[in-house]
């Protein structure tokens, strides 16, 4: 689903964010990223939604090759995957209904269909009853799962998360960790990029690890090269 | 669970299988009934979001409807002038000189058959005989007059053009060659300067108006252009975020030219009402004064077509306006 290959990212005027990044998350597997802050989880990030641009090497995301993938044909990759952010990203202006159902809109889907999609992903993460409700009125917590409904309202095949849990306590932690397992379980490929060591250890799944831009831990080529902390 | 697959279409794209895979697509003719409902989805969320900004969204619209309404009023009192002064041509007159060879008799003939015509309305008859009458008073030739053997001065009729209907330059200049075409008339002379002065003041106001037109709908271009680009910036967030996720440019695009439409639109609505409160507070006014004039004249406002045209040009400076902010500033803006 992803593949990273020889992947070098340098931004203007800085050292080298990824040296030589080769990795491969197959499709239908969750995988950690994790990584100090600074290890370059980000910038991987980040190239995989097409935000930041490979600067050498080849980055494939379900066969695509982004590196020729036209500008106008970047909103399509973005369809192809949910992000969810560690700051949630929600329009603050509006419902959380219209909120989660915004990549329902911008797919063009059919009012009744987008109303269904809409409920049914609120309905997974445990907020259908705070639909009419505004993001500003939720927990940090609700908002979060109203940022991984709007991840996944229009189901995605690649499912990425940028230290969802970052703001969050042990226990909410684990609860939205929960969420991205199911959606791993029927059939999301799921990256979740995290700091957190306990939390990493606690569902003991497939970790790619990042250590000053380079890859120092690859579960899936058998990698490890990580020193322990 | 279904899965979207890449587009077969994109170009150069690196394959780990060659199988090509086509995307599936929700149906025929699914594209246009998305467009349908997008497109009003658009339009009622920028109606709505001027709504919730009503107080910024009233003071825009009002500057727009000040700069759209300067001009049509301008074009509306200049309408008005041409339509009292239509009436004023009467004043233009012409004069048919005769044939000098002819005698008195044949001159009356010639005058008689002028003054049969249903379009002139004869003024006033000089006889050769009272035109050198006339010249040896206000002359004073009397000697050098004396000393010619015959009369060098012509007949003359002087004649109006008939009925009450508008006319132009160019109408009176025909009504004159055809005078001149009548046997025994030798020339027929339009006394067309007053006229003409008038026009060409009027060609003036109106070149004046359509100059300050262009500029006001220039002002109206950067209002609409610079009221949408705070708007952009504004939104700077929600269009990160609307781009992360996966919409096109146009969608982004769509709820600023609409709302650019919008402010057109409600401009160009506003601007005609101040023109209806200011023609009907001017009526009374000018009626009062052409009845002293002991005219029938009234005071009259935008026909239906001119309506049109102020809400279309309305409506199109504001598309335009919106359409060149959003070009600018809209690309600018990138999730990172």
């Amino acid at each position: 689903m992803i593949r990273f290959d020889q992947v070098n990212k340098r931004y203007p005027g800085r050292r080298e964010a990824l040296t030589n990044v080769s990795l491969h998350l197959p499709k239908g597997e969750m995988a950690f990223l994790t990584g100090h802050s600074g290890a370059g989880k980000s910038t991987l990030l980040k190239l995989i939604a097409r935000i930041e641009r490979v600067t050498r090497g080849t980055l494939l995301i379900d066969r695509v090759n982004l590196a020729t993938l036209p500008r106008r044909r970047v909103p399509w990759l973005r369809r192809q995957m949910g992000i969810v952010f560690q700051n949630h990203h929600l329009l603050y202006d509006r419902t959380v209904f219209d909120n989660v159902a915004l990549p329902l809109v911008i797919a063009g889907y059919r009012s009744g269909e987008l109303r269904r999609r809409t409920r049914a992903a609120l309905d997974k993460v445990g907020l259908l009853d705070k639909e009419r409700q505004m993001p500003i009125t939720l927990s940090g917590g609700e908002q979060q799962r109203v940022g991984i409904a709007r991840a996944v309202v229009h189901r995605p095949p690649l499912l990425l998360a940028d230290e969802p849990t970052g703001n969050l306590d042990p226990a909410l932690s684990r609860e939205i960790m929960d969420l991205f397992v199911s959606f791993n379980r029927v059939g999301v490929t799921v990256l979740v990029a995290t700091h957190d060591i306990a939390l990493t250890e606690a569902f003991g799944l497939p970790m790619l690890s990042l250590s000053g831009g380079e890859v120092v831990r690859d579960d899936f080529a058998g990698v490890n090269r990580a020193t322990p902390a | 669970m279904r899965k979207r697959q890449p587009a077969a279409g994109a170009r150069n794209e690196r394959r780990e299988t060659p199988a090509p895979k086509r995307r599936r697509t929700r149906g025929g003719g699914s594209r246009i009934s998305a467009w349908l409902q997008e497109h009003p989805r658009a339009a009622l969320n920028s109606l709505g979001r001027l709504w919730r900004h009503r107080l910024a969204s009233a003071m825009t619209v009002a500057v727009i409807a000040i700069a759209l309404a300067l001009p049509g009023a301008l074009w509306m009192l200049l309408a008005n002038v041409q339509r009292a002064t239509g009436g004023w041509d009467s004043g233009a007159r012409i004069s048919a000189y005769l044939d000098p060879s002819l005698d008195a008799d044949a001159a009356n003939a010639v005058a008689d058959r002028i003054a049969a015509r249903d379009d002139v309305h004869v003024v006033k008859r000089i006889s050769a005989h009272q035109a050198l009458a006339e010249f040896r008073d206000l002359s004073g030739f009397d000697k050098a007059l004396d000393a010619l053997d015959r009369n060098p001065l012509p007949a003359v009729v002087v004649v109006e053009p008939a009925g009450l209907g508008e006319r132009t330059p160019a109408d009176l200049r025909r009504l004159g060659e055809s005078l001149q075409q009548i046997d025994g008339v030798d020339r027929a002379q339009v006394d067309l300067q007053w006229v003409q002065r008038l026009y060409a003041l009027l060609d003036l106001v109106e070149r004046v108006i359509s100059l300050l037109g262009v500029l006001l709908a220039a002002g109206v271009l950067l209002i609409v252009g610079n009221t949408i680009r705070l708007d952009i910036l504004n939104r700077r967030e929600e269009i990160e975020v609307t781009k992360l996720i996966g919409a096109s440019d146009a969608f982004i695009r769509r709820p600023f030219l609409y709302g650019g439409l919008w402010y057109g639109l409600l401009g160009a609505v506003t601007a005609w009402v101040l023109l209806g409160t200011s023609r009907a507070l001017l009526a009374g006014p000018a009626a009062r004064l052409a009845a002293a004039y002991g005219s029938q004249f009234r005071l009259q406002g935008l026909g239906g077509a001119q309506v049109m045209l102020l809400l279309v040009v309305g409506a199109g400076l504001g598309l335009i306006g919106s359409w060149l902010a959003v070009g600018r500033h809209l690309r600018r803006i990138e999730p990172g």
